[in-house]
């Protein structure tokens, strides 16, 4: 066979695959939770092996508002891609607006917790394995949570400029896939560092 | 049927200026360009890596030999161990990935090609930044240059106390950048096998190669990841003062050895299936029949990669694991002989009755058949915990998983190099070169590993220097040595074969093999663009269909 080309006869049939956003998404969420397993485990393992003080019991307390905040910020989002799918730019803008508002207030939990950590208490990512797997595991959800928000802020100042538009649907959802995932994650986080490490 | 006659634009070298040329391929985002970006890279570092295991070799060709001193014997397997898996695998791997899954499956480029170049161009980094410690890793310390921590790079030997300087460092960051690069392209090849495929092909009509790097991107997903995460943790310890790895503070070195295998072992796989999807493609064409149980195939790939996740304490039974850790972990290893051998049953069966064409990429495959086998017979024996507490860190462990990595993933590798070399420069190699490259890399391969076994067996550790006279492990070495000669004599005429076909080689034309997958109905090399127009396939030979109207495929599919 020599000939340059052989084209095929078209096939008859619906044709239909998955979006390639929201596979490519799915992938780096699988990525992701690989990644924050591993550091869940060495948190879970290293549970009541520190050598020397302080402790998860005597520092740590819930940050039960600031969960609120992070998690309601995924109700919100939502609710900014069905304003979009239905057309309305303005009241997306509003909830995507609530979304950064409540993620920054989540990032200022975490900053005054740290601070209150370092300050007050001594805690440091050296001072013992509690503070090295907590400053870790926390710290990478943190690294998220403001990856997240410069998307999500990228986003908004498209929308301020007037170049979001309805068709854009697909691709907002598909940054909200990943803003899902930091919100699931902080549920695991929440549990394994506050609830069971405690 | 139309048989449209097109004139394609020329493809050949233009005569524009070399830094035009030069400039186009940096910033290139083509699938084919970035494939072959990978595979020269990692030619390159093949010959670096190649050159590290000969002195290796020459060192311990007889006893009390002091060819290079300890502390470069360690660098040497390091930088050995870690440029191959890294550097030399994985890209050209994903180099053949990039290359033909959107050929065979009927697209016009991978589904995200600026992600594709960006991994190519992290991974690059990675190897350039690994061999940059040679020069950036004395520091301030004024000590060590290349990381000398084994490619595992057991805790604590990474701890600051014991690896002063950067080398660990460099080390580090190396795999850090090139797993982000590996898990970019994972995503990729994705996306791409689920998102493009041709109008036509169902996932149970693709051809099993796109089946096969499907999975391999899953378990890079899977397995790269964990190995990111404790990359990260190695690097809190040794910049932030963290203590995870650190036993002087209630830290676990054991811990470091399960996160390093969680990826180690999927890795194996990761790098053993591109090859199996090498096989799959190389041996039904050269035996005239369509692949034998393709569904079985693709179902043995999948529970592959579900078992080899849980398998990777294997290497750690000389640790000393509870009774039920050893248990397990010996039983899931044995599990995955199963679908392995499944694979190794259908690829025979496809030969059995067929008109078998011993062309060079069929030798190879034949090789890799016999000695992959071998490679898991000795794999099965390791599997057992009693029987790898007598042999482990020895040379029959060398032996065994360079029997597998060079045995079985190398072989099918330059069985892929000769079969898609027509379609990827557009001529043909030559056929002589090839069968003296197959038979000089053959007996270099057998000399070097098959007789590697033995010292093993008689209690030679790995990663010694240097070993006393009179052990019984003197000839062994020096067979074991004199067979690298063979090797690298054969990666010559490979390379030259590659250099000479390129520039002197016959016209291929489109379809040198009579095959019967979609990336040998374009041009060789394929234009830009890869398809005038975007074909459609109605079974998983869709060339054998348009060769053959009176009598297709998928009346019977």
């Amino acid at each position: 066979m020599s000939t340059t080309s052989m084209p095929l006869a078209p096939a008859e049939i619906e044709w239909n695959l998955p979006r390639r956003g929201r596979v490519g998404m799915y992938s780096l969420i699988a990525a992701e939770a690989a990644i924050f397993t591993i550091f869940v485990v060495a948190y879970l393992f290293y549970i009541g092996k520190s050598l020397s003080g302080p402790m998860p019991r005597d520092v740590l307390s819930p940050p039960v508002f600031y969960t609120v905040c992070l998690l309601s910020s995924s109700l919100a989002i939502h609710f900014a891609g069905k304003s979009l799918r239905g057309g309305n730019v303005r009241t997306f803008g509003a909830w995507w607006l609530l979304t950064i508002i409540l993620g920054a207030i989540f990032l200022y939990g975490t900053a005054s917790e740290w601070h209150r950590l370092i300050d007050e208490d001594g805690l440091t990512i050296s001072t013992n394995l509690f503070g090295t797997t907590y400053y870790s595991l926390v710290g990478l959800h943190g690294f998220h949570v403001v990856m997240g928000l410069l998307g999500l802020t990228t986003v908004m100042l498209f929308t301020f400029f007037g170049a979001v538009r309805q068709e854009h649907g697909e691709r907002i959802e598909v940054l909200a896939l990943y803003w899902h995932f930091v919100d699931a994650v902080w549920v695991v986080v929440f549990t394994v560092v506050y609830v069971i490490g405690r | 049927m139309s048989t449209e006659s097109i004139a394609w634009p020329s493809t050949t070298a233009e005569s524009r200026p070399f830094i035009d040329q030069l400039h186009e391929w940096v910033t290139t985002v083509d699938h084919k360009r970035l494939g072959i970006l990978y595979i020269v890279y990692a030619l390159v570092f093949l010959v670096i890596g190649g050159i590290e295991a000969t002195v290796i070799r020459i060192q311990l060709i007889r006893p009390h030999n002091d060819f290079v001193s300890p502390q470069v014997f360690n660098r040497l397997f390091t930088m050995h161990g870690t440029t191959m898996i890294f550097f030399v695998i994985m890209p050209v791997l994903f180099g053949f990935a990039n290359y033909l899954i959107p050929l065979m499956i009927g697209a016009r480029d991978m589904a995200f090609p600026r992600l594709n170049a960006f991994s190519f161009w992290m991974t690059c980094f990675g190897g350039l930044l690994l061999y940059f410690s040679l020069v950036g890793a004395n520091g301030l310390y004024g000590a060590g240059n290349a990381p000398d921590v084994g490619w595992f790079a057991y805790a604590p030997l990474t701890s600051r106390t014991f690896s002063v300087g950067h080398s660990t460092d460099f080390w580090t960051l190396a795999l850090l950048v090139s797993g982000f690069g590996s898990i970019g392209t994972a995503i990729n090849i994705i996306a791409t096998v689920l998102c493009m495929r041709c109008p036509g092909m169902m996932l149970a009509k693709m051809p099993l190669f796109a089946w096969l790097n499907l999975i391999m991107a899953g378990l890079v997903i899977l397995a790269v990841s964990p190995l990111t995460a404790a990359q990260i943790m190695l690097l809190v310890d040794r910049y932030l003062g963290g203590h995870f790895f650190d036993t002087q503070a209630g830290g676990s070195a054991v811990i470091w050895m399960h996160f390093f295998w969680v990826f180690g072992h999927p890795e194996v796989y990761i790098l053993i299936l591109p090859a199996f999807a090498f096989v799959s493609e190389i041996v039904p064409v050269f035996s005239r029949k369509p692949i034998f149980g393709y569904s079985v195939m693709v179902g043995a790939t999948v529970a592959i990669g579900f078992i080899s996740m849980s398998v990777w304490a294997h290497h750690m039974f000389t640790v000393g694991m509870s009774f039920a850790a050893n248990t397990f972990f010996v039983i899931s290893t044995m599990a995955i002989a199963v679908p392995t051998g499944i694979k190794i049953f259908n690829w025979l069966a496809t030969m059995w009755g067929g008109k078998i064409e011993f062309r060079t990429p069929m030798l190879f495959c034949i090789a890799f058949l016999f000695q992959f086998l071998i490679a898991g017979l000795t794999g099965i024996m390791q599997g057992a915990a009693p029987f790898d507490w007598h042999l482990g860190s020895s040379y029959f462990v060398v032996a065994h998983f360079h029997y597998v990595i060079v045995g079985g993933i190398l072989f099918a590798l330059f069985g892929a190099f000769y079969y898609w070399f027509p379609k990827m420069s557009g001529k043909m190699s030559s056929e002589t070169l090839g069968k003296l490259h197959f038979w000089l890399f053959i007996i270099g391969f057998h000399l070097t590993f098959d007789f590697m076994h033995i010292p093993g067996l008689l209690g030679m550790p790995r990663r010694i220097y240097t070993y006393e006279p009179g052990r019984g492990w003197d000839t062994w070495n020096l067979i074991v040595t004199i067979g690298v000669f063979f090797q690298a004599a054969g990666i010559l005429v490979f390379l030259g074969n590659l250099i000479w076909s390129y520039f002197r080689g016959e016209a291929a034309g489109s379809d040198p093999w009579d095959a019967w997958t979609l990336e040998w109905s374009t041009n060789s090399p394929p234009p830009a663009y890869n398809f005038y127009s975007i074909p459609s396939v109605r079974s998983r030979r869709p060339l054998w269909d348009l060769k053959h109207p009176d009598d297709p495929d998928w009346k019977y599919e």
